[in-house]
């Protein structure tokens, strides 16, 4: 046999050998939404690239497979009496991917990069709790004023502006994962490729071909690499949501991250509890203009949202993928209790729509006075277009004129936040940590960038400032529901949907909890052959 | 003989002649004509099809999301005692005793408490049925006897997902994209047609310059140009045709210039040129015409691409604005649904298809018929 | 013909440069930028962003910077995927748009041509009419139903082919997505061939040589020489259209090439990437018109370029 032909037959031998190997693995092919537009967790700022990351890297603490806020590299963690330093003592055994210790002073490091103003991170702003953090990201101060300290190698000090409840409910998310100082400082920005990449989580990133696949194999080195189930984990984005139901019902996907809404009916006749729709924290909304005429009248606001019907919305046009909202906080979140409804949610629809018809009235509109004409602006999607045609032959009842004007999403949000002029504007937020202080500052008058009604209440303000000085929880709480009935009364944004979690699960996926954040990592999961 | 339309003497007789003859034969033509009736019908049906579906194209049935199409009325039997338990339900009360008669529903309504009558709207709310008349009182009104028409409805189409016929809204569609896949082909046919004789006759520096032009446009990204429009103009029809004709005469062009280059070269065009004729009169009584196959054919291809593309400017937003709704749009929202619903796929690309067939036959026949060889 | 083609890649430096110049302030016009979300960046972090990214300089400086780059070969950073530059994002997705692209048009003009022909021979023939009725459907079933239909066929109900993924291009994965891409090439093809042929079948010569009795075969042979030119000068657009991918293709089947930039580039307003994707279709549409240019004068022997 010549030279290069053994060659062959033994590489061909070593490559079937592999192949049996691998066969033997655990593959845990994943549906994602997109690609994501970065790894490195400090620039994130998506929900699909928090699905990856929350794989291979580990914060302080973590949410567990029913996103409870659990220990993750800190076993445990201390709060002062004042409510201001947090002390948290890393785990002995916590290593980085190359069999670095994770040490306090890694998150030093990492916390004073996401802050610094030359690292652009989106997220930035969710960690401004920490002392002097918006300063440091403002670039009015050094990094080495940001109140986060190792006082040892096991010990990390981090100190707030004030008593923040939802601190370490802001530590689960991405912006505050650590990152590897050695390899950030050598590589620079390229510091996320497979090759380079050092993580400390459950996975380590093997390969990244963009538009097709992430794939993610075991981390040996991980603290608990023992209980990890699933020694491969390959996510692939899927911008087409039917061709992913499609992937998933022939097999090529264990789970997938969304469904298409209009196909509900037909996945769940097909694929039965391998649907999986549950809550989530986020509210499908339409912002109103209330600084022009004439909706700047809180009656007019007030008619409109009473004559939408949000059960037909919620049942058909979305096919019970999503909730009919009757307030802006969605009920299930961190430190609240019941969200302040509406008082017209148990109304009946016909004793809603004379009560509308009459606030039109009052407010000069209706049959016999001028008609009420709405311009509905959206960002076009399939399920934006019939939501807003149902809205409108809703609010047909009720004498209102609706047009529409849908652009692409670039061109909607940068007309918001640009203050273009517009009447009504459909919106929606998904709540980045479990806290109604998420949603409701959203319509504070000094909130320039996401207050796209131009609300403006001293007296709602004034109910935000005292919740953020107030420690105790179930007062806070108390404060901001006074805060929500206010935003209630006056309707800058008239919500209509909360969000869901939809999902496709296969059979043979065990460990998969929905949960209100929609995480789930894979280290908590693993597969049925 | 076609050559002998080169002599400028007798053009205009020959001329008229020449029409008159491709007329003659077009009509001769069996496939063309059934082709012409066939279009005619579907452009009818669209112009005044909408009158008689019962339905206008932007009313919502709230109870009819997603409705299978069906030769039967709507509700179908089964549908009714449901639909009546919802209603009632609402009102919170119970339906007992529930008959269907003809196009009546009669039934009694309990509940623990006196009933308001006003909520006996829910009836008439719903599409199922009409205004509920109370026939009988007992119990201090906590048990009426109502009378309720049925109100049936037909959705030969189905509907779609805000419970719209879809019926009216293919034939409404079909007034757009006919416009749209007319007029825009026409306009992009004509530009290209011209550009690319002139700069495929005239060579050389000319050309090379002309063609560098339709070089750049096409590389331009064309989404930026649509935003720009509605972002400046807003949503207009004339800039639609304006945005398609922009980016689909460049092919055109191509085309008609690859075969002008060759055909400049042919005996006959020479002997114009030696006789004196002017370059615009080569262009219009030689060139064009002997470029007229391809450009038919291409025709035929243009005509579904430009009907597709609205679609996409609906999205960017320069399209059609709902309600009003074209095949483009119906097509790619049907095509959403092909696991689920395909019929929202299926009666929309019928009368695309029917027309481009159609379409074709006719770009053949005339294509045949205005050949100057075959004689 | 060594001149002329020397004359054209000469003028095709000023055409990229206008079409450089055009493109980079037509996409600044429009609204909203790389980082308007849906959910919208703090005013000082958006400050930030676009210092790093040189947003915040006057915009004629940020041209200037960007032809500097373009000179150097240079396309930038993607402002959407912060990970890679633009040269990665094509080195990695232009292989297998290629790829598919190469393989469509392949069969696109193998079947399309032969289909055509065999329709032309035959005209106003059952076979005929089959082409021409096939040749209208591929035209007028847009992609978007072709590749879910396909899907639905094959791997759901048959099982035969997998639903999507790339898979390193192996030719399981392949099918479907290069018959979607050459259905309607197929079509064209057949359609302007058929009308070609026809032309040039009645034309003096090929009369003649029929007149001689010769055998179809070399009738073949010569009436192709004389309806190829329109086929051509269709295929030059098509085959820049088809080698720079494909939105729907890639996105229905999941595959990593560069079509979904185009769309995707333009509405995240990731400008580097837009930018990038105009120069790579001008230099396709530059290269393949120059070869059209080129076929024209070697099948048309009355076709020259002084």
């Amino acid at each position: 046999m010549p030279a290069w032909l053994k060659r062959i037959a033994i590489a061909a031998v070593a490559a079937s050998a592999m192949a049996g190997a691998a066969a033997a693995q655990v593959i845990y092919h994943r549906g994602n939404d997109a690609d994501p537009e970065t790894l490195d967790p400090h620039k994130t700022s998506t929900v699909y690239e928090a699905q990856i990351l929350r794989d291979i890297s580990e914060g302080l603490v973590i949410h567990d497979a029913a996103a409870k806020v659990v220990p993750g590299v800190a076993e445990k963690h201390e709060l002062s009496d004042d409510g201001r330093v947090y002390r948290f003592i890393l785990r002995a055994d916590a290593k980085w991917s190359n069999g670095d210790p994770v040490k306090a002073s890694d998150f030093v490091f990492s916390f004073r990069r996401i802050m610094n103003p030359e690292t652009g991170a989106k997220y930035a702003n969710l960690l401004y709790p920490i002392l002097n953090a918006e300063k440091v990201n403002k670039g009015e101060g050094k990094v080495e004023e940001l109140g986060v300290r190792a006082v040892d190698d096991r010990t990390l000090e981090i100190t707030l502006e004030r008593p923040t409840p939802y601190f370490l409910e802001l530590l689960t998310h991405q912006s505050a994962l650590p990152v590897h100082p050695a390899s950030v400082e050598k590589h620079g920005t390229s510091f996320t490729r497979p090759e380079n990449y050092v993580t400390n989580g459950a996975y380590v990133l093997k390969e990244w071909v963009p538009n097709s696949h992430i794939r993610l194999d075991k981390n040996p080195h991980f603290h608990a690499a023992g209980t990890v189930k699933i020694d491969t984990v390959i996510h692939y984005p899927n911008k087409d949501l039917a061709a992913a139901a499609r992937r998933f019902m022939a097999g090529e996907l264990h789970s997938t991250s969304d469904i298409p809404a209009d196909q509900t009916k037909f996945l769940k006749e097909r694929l039965g509890d391998q649907v999986k729709i549950s809550p989530y924290l986020g509210t499908y909304y339409l912002a109103v203009n209330t600084q022009k005429k004439p909706f700047d009248d809180v009656r007019v606001r007030t008619a409109l949202s009473m004559a939408i019907d949000r059960e037909f919305i919620a049942e058909e046009i979305w096919q019970g993928t999503m909730l009919p909202a009757y307030s802006f906080v969605p009920p299930g979140i961190g430190n609240y209790g019941t969200p302040a409804y509406a008082d017209y949610k148990d109304l009946s629809p016909i004793d809603r729509e004379e009560k509308a018809k009459s606030l039109l009235k009052e407010a000069g509109y209706g049959p016999g006075l001028k008609p009420l004409k709405v311009e509905i602006r959206y960002n076009t999607t399939d399920n934006n277009k019939n939501t807003v045609v149902a809205i409108a032959n809703q609010w047909k009842a009720i004498g209102v004129e609706t047009t529409f004007i849908n652009t692409d999403a670039k061109t909607h949000f940068a007309h918001l936040r640009e203050r273009g002029d517009f009447d009504v504007a459909r919106a929606g937020w998904i709540g980045d940590y479990s806290d109604p202080q998420n949603f409701l500052f959203l319509v504070q008058s000094d909130n320039k960038g996401l207050n796209y009604a131009r609300y403006e209440n001293p007296e709602y303000d004034t109910l935000m400032r005292k919740a953020s000085e107030e420690k105790d929880l179930g007062r806070r709480a108390q404060i901001l529901f006074e805060a929500e009935k206010i935003f209630m009364r006056d309707l800058p944004y008239i919500p209509i949907l909360y969000y869901s979690n939809k999902n496709l699960v296969s059979s043979k996926l065990e460990g998969w909890v929905p949960n209100l954040r929609g995480a789930n990592a894979t280290r908590f999961m693993s597969l049925k052959p | 003989m076609a050559e002998a339309a080169a002599l400028p003497t007798t053009e205009a007789v020959l001329g008229r002649s020449l029409w008159a003859d491709a007329k003659a034969r077009l009509f001769r033509n069996r496939a063309a004509v059934a082709s012409m009736v066939v279009l005619a019908a579907i452009a009818i049906a669209c112009l005044f099809g909408p009158l008689l579906t019962t339905h206008a194209y932007d009313r919502v049935h709230q109870d009819y999301v997603r409705t299978p199409p069906s030769l039967f009325a709507y509700p179908q039997p089964d549908q009714i005692r449901p639909a009546a338990e919802r209603v009632a339900a609402r009102m919170r009360a119970r339906a007992e005793a529930i008959a269907v008669e003809g196009d009546a529903l009669r039934l009694t309504l309990t509940a623990q408490r006196p009933i308001d009558e006003r909520l006996l709207a829910f009836f008439d709310r719903s599409d199922l049925f009409g205004p509920a008349r109370v026939i009988e009182r007992a119990e201090e009104g906590r048990r009426l006897a109502v009378e309720v028409p049925v109100e049936r409805r037909y959705f030969l189409f189905g509907t779609d997902a805000n419970g719209r016929d879809l019926l009216t809204r293919t034939l409404i569609a079909g007034r757009v994209s006919l416009a749209i896949g007319f007029l825009a082909t026409a306009v992009s046919i004509t530009i290209g047609v011209v550009y690319g004789a002139v700069s495929g006759y005239l060579g050389g520096r000319v050309d090379l310059l002309m063609m560098r032009l339709v070089d750049i446009l096409y590389a331009l990204p064309f989404i930026f140009f649509v935003i720009m429009l509605v972002v400046f103009f807003g949503r207009n029809f004339v800039l639609m045709f304006i945005a398609v004709g922009a980016v689909e005469w460049l092919d055109m062009a191509r085309i008609v210039r690859g075969q002008t280059l060759s055909i400049k070269r042919q005996e006959y065009v020479q002997a114009a040129e030696a006789l004196g004729v002017t370059t615009s009169g080569i262009l219009r009584r030689h060139i064009i015409p002997n470029t007229l196959g391809p450009v038919i054919v291409y025709m035929t291809l243009l005509v579904p691409k430009v009907i597709l593309l609205e679609s996409f400017l609906s999205f960017l937003g320069l399209g059609v604005q709902e309600p009003m709704t074209s095949w483009g749009v119906l097509i790619s929202d049907g095509a959403k649904n092909i696991q689920g619903a395909a019929y929202m796929l299926i009666f929309p690309s019928l009368f695309l298809v029917a027309t481009l067939f159609a379409l074709n036959f006719i770009g053949d026949g005339l294509r045949d018929a205005l050949d100057p060889k075959d004689r | 013909m060594l001149p002329f083609i020397l004359r054209r890649f000469l003028s095709a430096i000023p055409t990229l440069f206008l079409i450089v110049t055009i493109s980079f302030f037509l996409i600044r016009l429009a609204p909203g930028g790389p980082f308007d979300l849906e959910q919208p960046l703090e005013a000082k972090v958006m400050e930030n962003l676009r210092r790093i990214y040189k947003l915040d300089r006057p915009l004629i400086e940020q041209y200037g910077l960007y032809l500097g780059a373009l000179l150097r070969g240079d396309f930038g950073p993607s402002f959407y995927f912060r990970d890679f530059t633009i040269g990665e994002l094509f080195a990695r997705g232009l292989p297998v748009s290629m790829m598919l692209g190469a393989l469509a048009l392949g069969f696109a003009i193998l079947i399309g041509g032969a289909l055509g022909t065999l329709a032309a021979f035959r005209q106003n023939s059952a076979a005929d009419y089959a082409v021409m009725a096939l040749g209208t459907a591929g035209l007028t079933i847009p992609n978007f139903v072709v590749a879910p239909v396909l899907q639905i066929v094959f791997a759901l109900m048959l099982g035969v082919l997998p639903v999507g993924g790339w898979n390193d291009g192996a030719v399981r994965n392949l099918v479907l997505p290069v018959v979607t891409l050459a259905l309607p090439q197929i079509a064209v093809v057949a359609r302007m061939t058929r009308a070609a042929m026809i032309e040039t079948l009645r034309s003096n010569h090929i009369r003649t040589l029929r007149s001689l009795g010769l055998p179809n075969g070399v009738i073949v042979r010569h009436a192709t020489r004389g309806a190829a030119l329109p086929v051509v000068s269709y295929l030059g657009p098509a085959a820049a259209a088809l080698l720079t991918g494909s939105v729907v293709v890639e996105t229905i089947f999941g595959l990593p090439g560069v079509g979904r930039y185009f769309v995707e580039g333009a509405l995240n307003r990731d400008y580097t990437l837009v930018m990038g994707t105009v120069v790579l279709v001008a230099v396709f549409v530059l290269l393949f018109n120059l070869v059209v240019d080129i076929l024209y004068a070697l099948i048309d022997p009355r076709v020259r370029y002084e």
